[in-house]
């Protein structure tokens, strides 16, 4: 299967059953690469870690043809905490933005 | 901080990182030819012994073990390098090994961590996570709390004092 932002979100929708998700394609000279943002009850009781883990697991075979995959894992409960802080605090606010600077080998090519 | 503002300043700082005279030595002193750069699908019980002990001895001496990419006086990715700024602002000493530079430590390490990308960290032998995760920790504060249990007082320690983490950890 194709990667691409469609597939992703679609695997992590199944998945996860998400109250907010995100896919964005940041692809660049670098390779694919995908910024994420992903609302789950499945995340409850669970540590960042093992969150991410859970996601990589998902995506085992796009994340070897992946360059980059940044992934933000809330509950719904830290979310809404989360949406409370940033209307509060508009500059604060964190935007998925990829911190690949282009700098790495696969550019170097 | 948010992680905009923090990675708009790591970006900021790439010229500005506090050269740390840490060259990474290599655990292999072999070069691999080319027919050995396949792709690996190794598992953790086909991981050489002898290298995994190097990884194990690595990570369990070091409070804090880095795999980045590039060294942390030259970074080759903005990730590694978010690392870095953040064991910095936090006035962390660490030690860090080149995944460019070690093609079978690259590859063994994702194995070794179960974790497919880099830069990967490690604090007393456990491994903590990527960029995201301690991104993560940090804008909550947790990181503060994290280095205090492994010996490490942090120079945001009396800021985390005075901003009382509300993000609750699960």
């Amino acid at each position: 299967m194709e990667i691409n932002k469609d597939n992703i979100e679609k695997k992590i929708r199944d998945e996860f059953d998400p109250t907010y998700l995100v896919v964005e394609d940041c692809s660049s000279g670098c390779g694919l690469k995908f910024d994420s943002v992903i609302v789950s009850k499945k995340f409850e009781g669970k540590q960042l870690l093992a969150r991410q883990r859970l996601v990589n697991d998902l995506l085992k075979e796009e994340m070897t043809k992946i360059h980059a995959f940044t992934q933000k894992t809330y509950t719904p409960e830290e979310w809404e905490k989360k949406q409370g802080k940033d209307a509060a605090n508009p500059e604060g606010q964190a935007k998925a933005s990829g911190a690949c600077s282009g700098i790495c080998e696969n550019a170097q090519k | 901080m948010s992680s905009s503002f923090l990675f708009r300043r790591v970006i900021q700082q790439c010229s500005s990182v506090r050269p740390l005279n840490l060259i990474s030595t290599r655990f292999t002193s072999t070069t691999l030819s080319p027919s050995d750069n396949k792709t690996t699908t190794e598992s953790p019980s086909t991981v050489d012994p002898q290298f995994k002990k190097k990884i194990d001895d690595f990570v369990k001496s070091n409070k804090i073990a880095i795999f980045i990419k590039g060294e942390p006086g030259a970074p080759r990715c903005g990730f590694s390098n978010a690392v870095l700024q953040i064991l910095n602002l936090h006035g962390c000493d660490f030690k860090s090994k080149n995944i460019l530079e070690d093609e079978q430590l690259r590859t063994t390490m994702k194995n070794y961590s179960n974790w497919p990308t880099f830069p990967q960290v490690y604090f007393d032998g456990e491994f903590i996570g990527g960029c995201d995760i301690l991104l993560g920790m940090h804008q909550s504060g947790e990181l503060v709390d994290e280095l205090k249990k492994i010996g490490i007082r942090s120079k945001l320690s009396d800021v985390n004092d005075k901003n009382t983490p509300s993000t609750p950890s699960s």
